[in-house]
C-alpha cells in the first residue's frame, strides 16, 4: 500500500473541495472494497477524505411518497429499516444476499455502488487489464471468464458489476443525488453505471470529486409483491452467478405491470425493459414469463465459459416471476 | 505518514503513533499487543479479524485505525473478562474449535449474531423480511457465513450459538 494522507472531513462542502482539488484524492466511506483494492495495489490514492461522519444518514419518508436513504448508511442497517422491509422487500434482500454481517456493518450505500468489479484479472496487478490498466488487454475474453458478462460487454472488457443492492435499485427506478464541484444533481440508477465500450475503466458517470449523498426510492406500491433471487457457486458469501430483482403487479391473472433488473450478466445492473414490455397484459403464466425472459435475452453474447448463464437467467427470472404471481393465490 | 490515533479497546483508551496505512488490526496485534484478533486472509474474506465496534460485528483488516478513533471496541479478550462471555463458555461446552485460530472472530462474530437476533434483523435464508426471525439452524449458519473454520467446527459452534440463544 503507497503513503497516503488523512483527512476528515467536516462537512460536504469541504469534502467535495479537498477531493475536487486533488486527482488522486478519494473519499472513505466503510473501506470494505477501497482499502482492500489499496492493499491489492490496484488503488493508490494520495488522498483520503473520511465521510463517515458527515450527516449522510437515515433513511426517512419523502413527501412524494418516497423514502430517502443517506448515502452514509450502512448496508446492514438498511436491510434491516422497517419502512424498506415494509415497502421494499426486494431491496432488503438483496442488501441481506451481499457480502457478510460483518461487512454490511461496515458498508455504506453510496460505497456499495461504487464497488468495483470481482474479474479476477482486474484484482491480479499482474495481468493485463484494461479496467485497470487502459490499452493493457483483456484477460478475461481469451480466460477464465465464468463469471463474465453475457450482455452489453464490449472487446475491450466482459467485467460485471458486483453490487446486489444496486440491482434492486435498478428495478426500483431509484436516483442517486450527488453533490460536486459544480453543485447537486440526481442521476437515475439505470444512467449511474456505464457499460464498457471503449472506456471500461470507468464505472460509472460520476466526475471526479462528486460525493454520493443519497439515493432516493420513488413512491412504488407495487414493489410491496418484490422480490431478490440470487444464484451462486455456495450458498452464502460469494458473489452473484446470475440475480434478479423482480416486482410484478397482478390483476385478475393478467400482468399489468413488471419491474425487472438482472445482476451478474453486464458490466452495470441491466434493467430489462424488453422483458418488462413483453410481459405487459399478458397472462401471469410460466409461459409468458418465459417469452419475456428469452425477449431480453435474445442479444446474449456467452463466452466460451459462461454460456450456463443465459438459460440460468431465464430460469431464475421465470422462477421469481412464478413465486411473485403465486402470492396472490 | 504518520498519525496520532486514539483507539478505545476493552474499555481502555490508547493513544499511538502510527502509519495512516495501519488497520485496526495491525494496531490491535503489532501496537496494543492484543493478539485474540487474528489475520487470516487480510483481505476481509475469512472473519478471523472479526471485533466488535460499538457492539456491532466488524472485520477489522479493512478498517483503517486512523479512521476508527471514537470507535469503542470490544475484542474476544475483553470479552473473556470478569468470567467470560456466555458465548465463550458454551463453545467451551460444544466443543466448537479445532485448532483454534478462527475462535476469537468465531466468538465476537457470535455475540453480533445474538444481538441482531435480538433487534429482529432478517438475514437472507429469512422467509419473509417482514416478519421476525427466527433462531434456527439454517439462520444461524447464513449469519455465520463470513467466518470460514477451515479444520471443521461449525458443528459445535452452531449447537453453542443455538444454546445462548435460547433455541435448544
Amino acid at each position: 500500500m503507497n503513503p497516503f494522507d488523512y483527512r476528515r472531513a467536516e462537512d460536504a462542502d469541504s469534502a467535495v473541495a479537498a477531493v475536487a482539488g486533488r486527482p488522486a484524492a478519494a473519499f472513505l466511506g466503510g473501506g470494505t472494497n477501497l482499502v482492500d483494492h489499496m492493499k491489492l495495489g490496484i488503488a493508490n490514492p494520495e488522498l483520503l477524505v473520511d465521510v463517515t461522519r458527515l450527516p449522510l444518514g437515515g433513511v426517512e419518508p419523502l413527501e412524494d411518497g418516497g423514502v430517502r436513504v443517506g448515502a452514509g448508511v450502512r448496508n446492514s442497517d438498511l436491510a434491516a429499516d422497517p419502512l424498506i422491509r415494509e415497502r421494499y422487500p426486494v431491496l432488503s434482500q438483496a442488501l441481506l444476499s451481499g457480502a457478510s454481517g460483518q461487512l454490511r456493518n461496515l458498508a455504506t450505500t453510496g460505497g456499495n455502488l461504487l464497488q468495483r468489479t470481482r474479474c479476477v484479472y482486474f484484482q491480479d496487478v499482474t495481468t493485463p487489464c484494461n479496467k485497470r490498466e487502459p490499452g493493457s488487454g483483456c484477460s478475461a475474453i481469451g480466460g477464465w471468464n465464468r463469471y463474465h458478462a453475457v450482455l452489453g460487454a464490449s472487446d475491450q472488457c466482459v467485467a460485471v458489476h458486483p453490487s446486489d443492492m444496486a440491482v434492486a435499485l435498478c428495478a426500483l427506478d431509484a436516483v442517486v443525488r450527488v453533490q460536486g464541484p459544480g453543485g447537486h444533481r440526481g442521476i437515475p440508477l439505470v444512467d449511474f453505471h456505464r457499460l464498457p465500450g471503449e472506456e471500461p475503466d470507468r464505472d460509472t458517470v460520476l466526475e471526479h470529486g462528486e460525493l454520493i449523498t443519497s439515493i432516493d426510492l420513488p413512491e412504488l406500491p407495487m414493489a410491496a409483491r418484490s422480490k431478490y433471487r440470487k444464484v451462486r457457486d455456495r450458498a452464502s458469501y460469494a458473489f452473484a452467478l446470475v440475480s434478479v430483482a423482480a416486482a410484478l403487479d397482478v390483476a385478475g391473472g393478467r400482468v399489468r405491470e413488471a419491474r425487472i433488473a438482472f445482476g451478474g450478466l453486464a458490466h452495470k445492473p441491466w434493467r430489462a425493459t424488453r422483458a418488462e414490455e413483453a410481459l405487459r397484459g399478458e397472462p401471469a403464466t410460466a409461459r409468458a414469463f418465459g417469452a419475456a425472459a428469452d425477449a431480453e435475452l435474445a442479444d446474449a453474447r456467452p463466452l466460451p465459459g459462461n454460456g450456463f448463464k443465459v438459460p440460468m437467467a431465464r430460469s431464475a427470472l421465470v422462477s421469481t416471476l412464478t413465486e411473485l404471481a403465486g402470492e396472490d393465490a | 505518514m504518520e498519525a496520532e490515533i486514539t483507539l478505545d479497546v476493552d474499555g481502555e483508551r490508547h493513544r499511538i503513533t502510527a502509519d495512516t496505512r495501519t488497520t485496526v488490526l495491525d494496531a490491535l496485534r503489532d501496537h496494543l499487543g492484543i493478539t485474540s484478533a487474528k489475520k487470516g486472509c487480510d483481505h476481509g474474506q475469512c472473519g478471523a479479524c472479526t471485533v466488535l465496534a460499538d457492539g456491532r460485528r466488524v472485520t477489522t483488516c479493512l478498517s483503517l485505525a486512523v479512521a476508527s478513533q471514537d470507535v469503542h471496541f470490544t475484542t474476544a479478550q475483553g470479552l473473556a473478562r470478569d468470567g467470560g462471555h456466555p458465548v465463550q463458555q458454551a463453545f467451551l461446552d460444544h466443543d466448537a474449535f479445532q485448532c483454534g485460530y478462527c475462535t476469537p472472530g468465531q466468538v465476537c462474530s457470535a455475540v453480533g449474531v445474538l444481538d441482531e437476533f435480538g433487534r429482529g434483523w432478517p438475514s437472507a435464508v429469512t422467509p419473509d423480511v417482514r416478519a421476525e426471525p427466527e433462531l434456527d439452524d439454517e439462520e444461524i449458519r447464513e449469519r455465520m457465513s463470513g467466518n470460514l473454520c477451515r479444520c471443521g467446527a461449525y458443528t459445535g459452534i452452531v449447537a453453542a450459538i443455538g444454546e445462548v440463544g435460547g433455541n435448544r
